[in-house]
C-alpha cells in the first residue's frame, strides 16, 4: 500500500464532497436538523390534556376535586358541562381527551362515610397517552382521598401519624422525566447510522455506476488504498456531524455530557466503524446507486428505530425479537451513550456493551473488507 | 518484429453464452490495430480481458511481455485505457482530473507539470484547466480522457470505441492524435464499429459472434475476400434490378446501397448478364469495376459466417 496514492484518493474524495453542497449538507447539517425536528416532534411527555367536567353535585367537595385535577399541568379544563351526554360529541371531535363525571350524591356519600364514585371517560385511541394520563389522574385522586381521610380522622380525634405508608419517589438522571433527554442519545445513534451507511455505500457505488471504478481498477491503485481512501473522509465528516448533534442536543435540549468525553469518543468511533463496514458491504453487492440507497435505508432505518431500544424498551419485546436486537450495533451504542451522557457513569457499568460493539465493528469490517476487495479485484 | 500483444485461443464465456471464442492474434509494437465488429461481437470483452478487468475462461495472452493471469499489476503500469463510457470525474475540474490520475500513476510534481503542459498543447486543452469536466463538449471530454490515459506514457494504449457519440470533425481530430501517438512508437489497440474508421488502422480484425472472421490490413482484407471483381451498378430503379439480378446464376453476391448495387461477378460474365437484361427491353444499366470498401467485406464475411453456422 502506498500512502501517496491513499492521500490522492482522500484528496479526490474531499473534492467531490466540496463540489456537491448537497452531500456536505447531508453529512454535516442534516443530522442536527433531524435532531431538532425529531427532538421537538417525538415527545412522549403527556401534558395539557384537554379535559371536560360534568359536576352534577356542585358541592364544596366536588369543586375541590376539579380544582386538584386542573391545578396540575397535566390537564387543562376546557369544558364545564351540564349533562354527561355532551361528552360523546366532544370526544368524537377530539376536542377533549378525557372527561370526569361527578355524580349528584358525591358529597352526600362522603359525609355519610361511604366510598363515593367518580366516572372517568378517556379517549383510548392513543393508548400510550391515555394510560399515562389515567395514571396521573389516579395519583391525583388518590392523594385527594388520603387528604380527605386524614382530615376526617383528625376531626374524629385521631392523629394523622398512623398513616400506613407514604412513598417519596425521586427520579434520577432525568428528574423532570423529560423525554427529550431520553431521546437525544437515541436519535444520535439513529441519524449517524443512516447517514454513514448511506454516504459510504453511495460514494463507492457511484463510481461503479459512472464507470470511473473501471478506470481506477485499471490504474496501479490497490483495493486497500481505494477502500481506505473512501472511508477516511467519511469517518472525519461523520465525526464532525456527530459533534454537531451533541452540540445541538446540549444547546436546544439541555442534554450535556455528564461522563467522560473520551469514553464517548471511543464508543462513537466503534459505532461509526460498524456503520462504515455496513456501507462497504452494501457497496460490494449493489451495482446502482438506487439499489444501494434502498439497501442502506432498509438495513438502517427500521432496525435502528425499532430494535435498538431507542424508542421501545428491549426487555418488553417478545423473546425472539430480543434475540434479533443483538445484531443491531445501535443497541450497544445506545446503552453506552445513555450511560455516559445521562448517567455520567464509567465504563464499568457498560463494559459488556463496549466489548460487543468492539467485536461487532471488528467482525463486520473484516467481512466487508474481504467482500469488497474481492468484488473490486475480480 | 517484437510483439506488443500475443493472444492464443483466448475464450470467455458468460454462462452458456460464448462472448469470445478461441481467438488468436498478435500485434507488433507501434502498430495501430483495429478491432471491428457490431455491438456484442466480443470486442470489448477481449479488451477487458487484455487489460486485466476480466478473467478469461481459457486461453493465453501476453501483454507488453507480461502474462495476463499472473502479472496484471505490471500490465496496469504500462498500459493506458480509455473506454467509450466516459470515465473521468464529471464534477471535478479538468486540472483536477489530470492531477488525480497523474498522482495515481505515481508522477511526481515536476514530471506531472511538464507532462501536463506537453499534453495540453498536443491535445488542445490549454486554457480549459479550470473548467468543470462535465461541462465540456463530448469531443473535448474524449480528448481529456485520452490525455488522462496516456499521462504515464504507457507502451500500449487500449481504446474501446473511443469516438462513440463524437461528431465527424472531432473524430478526425481524435484520429490525428492516435497517429501522433503511433508515430511516437506506442502500440494502439482500438475497437470501433465505424467502418470508415477502420480504414485508418494498419491492421484490422473483423469480429463476429466472438470469432475473428477477417484479418489483415484494409487493402489486404479487400483483396483476400474479393479475389473476384466487385462491380457497381447505378440505376434509377435499384429494387427492380436487384430482384432480377438476384435470380441470375452468375451473381455470387449482391447488396443494395441506396441507388447503387454492388455485385460480385467474374469479369467474363458481365457481358452475358448485360445482354440478357437488354434482351428484356426494359432499359439499360452499366457496370463498372470498383475497389470494395470494408463495408463490402464486412457484409460478405457476415453472410458467409452466417452460412457456415447454418450448415
Amino acid at each position: 500500500m502506498s500512502p501517496f496514492r491513499l492521500l490522492t484518493v482522500i484528496k479526490k474524495e474531499f473534492l467531490h464532497i466540496r463540489r456537491d453542497p448537497i452531500y456536505l449538507t447531508l453529512l454535516l447539517i442534516l443530522p442536527s436538523f433531524i435532531l431538532i425536528l425529531y427532538g421537538y416532534a417525538l415527545n412522549f411527555d403527556v401534558k395539557h390534556l384537554p379535559l371536560a367536567v360534568v359536576d352534577y353535585d356542585q358541592s364544596q367537595y366536588s369543586r375541590q376535586v376539579v380544582e386538584k385535577v386542573t391545578a396540575s399541568e397535566y390537564f387543562d379544563l376546557k369544558y364545564n358541562l351540564k349533562d354527561s351526554r355532551e361528552i360523546d360529541p366532544l370526544l368524537n371531535l377530539d376536542l377533549i381527551r378525557l372527561a370526569i363525571v361527578i355524580p349528584v350524591d358525591f358529597s352526600r356519600t362522603i359525609l355519610a362515610g361511604r366510598t363515593p364514585e367518580i366516572q372517568i371517560i378517556i379517549d383510548g385511541s392513543n393508548s400510550s397517552s391515555a394510560s399515562t394520563g389515567l395514571g396521573y389522574l389516579n395519583a391525583i385522586l388518590q392523594q385527594y382521598t388520603i387528604g380527605l381521610n386524614l382530615s376526617f380522622m383528625e376531626r374524629a380525634g385521631l392523629s394523622g401519624e398512623s398513616l400506613p405508608l407514604e412513598n417519596r419517589s425521586r427520579v434520577w438522571y432525568n428528574p423532570e422525566l423529560k423525554s427529550s433527554k431520553f431521546l437525544v442519545p437515541g436519535l444520535m445513534a439513529f441519524i449517524l447510522m443512516i447517514i454513514i451507511v448511506l454516504a459510504t455505500s453511495l460514494s463507492i457505488v457511484r463510481e461503479k455506476e459512472k464507470g470511473t471504478m473501471e478506470q481506477l481498477l485499471l490504474s496501479p491503485l490497490r483495493p486497500p488504498e481505494l477502500i481506505l481512501g473512501k472511508i477516511i473522509p467519511y469517518l472525519i465528516l461523520s465525526l464532525i456531524g456527530a459533534h454537531l448533534v451533541l452540540l445541538t442536543g446540549w444547546l436546544l435540549f439541555g442534554v450535556a455530557i455528564k461522563g467522560n468525553y473520551f469514553l464517548l469518543l471511543l464508543i462513537l468511533l466503534l459505532f461509526l466503524f460498524c456503520g462504515l463496514s455496513q456501507g462497504l458491504l452494501i457497496s460490494a453487492v449493489a451495482n446502482s446507486q438506487q439499489v444501494a440507497f434502498m439497501m442502506a435505508g432498509l438495513s438502517t432505518l427500521l432496525p435502528t428505530f425499532v430494535l435498538s431500544g431507542f424508542v421501545f424498551p428491549i426487555q418488553n419485546m417478545p423473546h425472539l425479537i430480543q434475540l434479533v436486537t443483538y445484531i443491531i450495533p445501535a443497541r450497544y451504542f445506545l446503552v453506552g451513550l445513555r450511560s455516559i451522557i445521562l448517567k455520567g457513569v464509567g465504563i464499568k457499568a457498560f463494559y459488556a456493551d463496549v466489548l460487543f460493539l468492539m467485536s461487532y465493528a471488528l467482525i463486520m469490517s473484516l467481512i466487508s473488507w474481504r467482500r469488497l476487495s474481492q468484488s473490486l479485484s475480480r | 518484429m517484437e510483439s506488443a500483444v500475443i493472444v492464443e485461443n483466448l475464450t470467455r464465456k458468460f454462462g452458456h453464452f460464448v462472448a469470445v471464442d478461441h481467438i488468436s492474434f498478435s500485434i507488433p509494437r507501434g502498430q495501430v490495430f483495429g478491432f471491428l465488429g457490431a455491438n456484442g461481437a466480443g470486442k470489448s470483452t477481449t479488451i477487458r480481458m487484455l487489460c486485466g478487468l476480466l478473467k478469461p475462461t481459457s486461453g493465453q495472452a501476453i501483454v507488453a511481455g507480461y502474462d495476463i493471469y499472473h502479472q496484471s499489476e505490471e500490465i496496469k503500469k504500462v498500459i493506458g485505457y480509455m473506454s467509450q463510457k466516459f470515465s473521468l470525474y464529471r464534477d471535478l475540474k479538468v486540472k483536477e482530473n489530470l492531477e488525480f490520475f497523474a498522482r495515481v500513476y505515481g508522477l511526481d510534481n515536476k514530471k506531472f507539470k511538464s507532462r501536463v503542459a506537453e499534453l495540453e498543447e498536443k491535445i488542445g486543452l490549454s486554457g480549459k484547466e479550470e473548467l468543470i469536466t462535465g461541462k465540456l463538449p463530448v469531443g473535448w471530454r474524449q480528448r481529456l480522457a485520452l490525455a488522462c490515459a496516456i499521462l504515464h506514457q504507457p507502451e500500449i494504449i487500449f481504446l474501446d470505441e473511443p469516438t462513440g457519440g463524437v461528431d465527424p470533425l472531432a473524430r478526425r481530430q481524435f484520429w490525428d492524435l492516435i497517429y501522433d501517438l503511433s508515430s511516437e512508437g506506442k502500440t494502439i489497440f482500438v475497437t470501433t464499429h465505424y467502418l470508415d474508421e477502420a480504414e485508418y488502422c494498419q491492421e484490422i480484425k473483423i469480429m463476429h459472434a466472438g470469432r475473428i472472421i477477417a484479418e489483415g490490413s484494409p487493402a489486404q482484407i479487400k483483396k483476400r475476400y474479393f479475389p473476384e471483381k466487385l462491380f457497381e451498378l447505378v440505376t434509377a430503379e435499384p429494387l427492380r434490378i436487384y430482384n432480377w439480378l438476384k435470380e441470375q446464376p452468375e451473381i455470387e453476391q449482391i447488396s443494395l446501397f441506396g441507388k447503387k448495387l454492388h455485385l460480385l461477378i467474374s469479369s467474363d460474365q458481365v457481358k452475358q448478364i448485360q445482354e440478357r437484361w437488354n434482351g428484356l427491353g426494359i432499359g439499360r444499366f452499366d457496370l463498372r469495376p470498383i475497389v470494395p470498401t470494408l463495408e463490402d467485406v464486412f457484409i460478405r464475411r457476415l453472410e458467409e459466417a452466417g452460412g457456415e453456422k447454418g450448415k
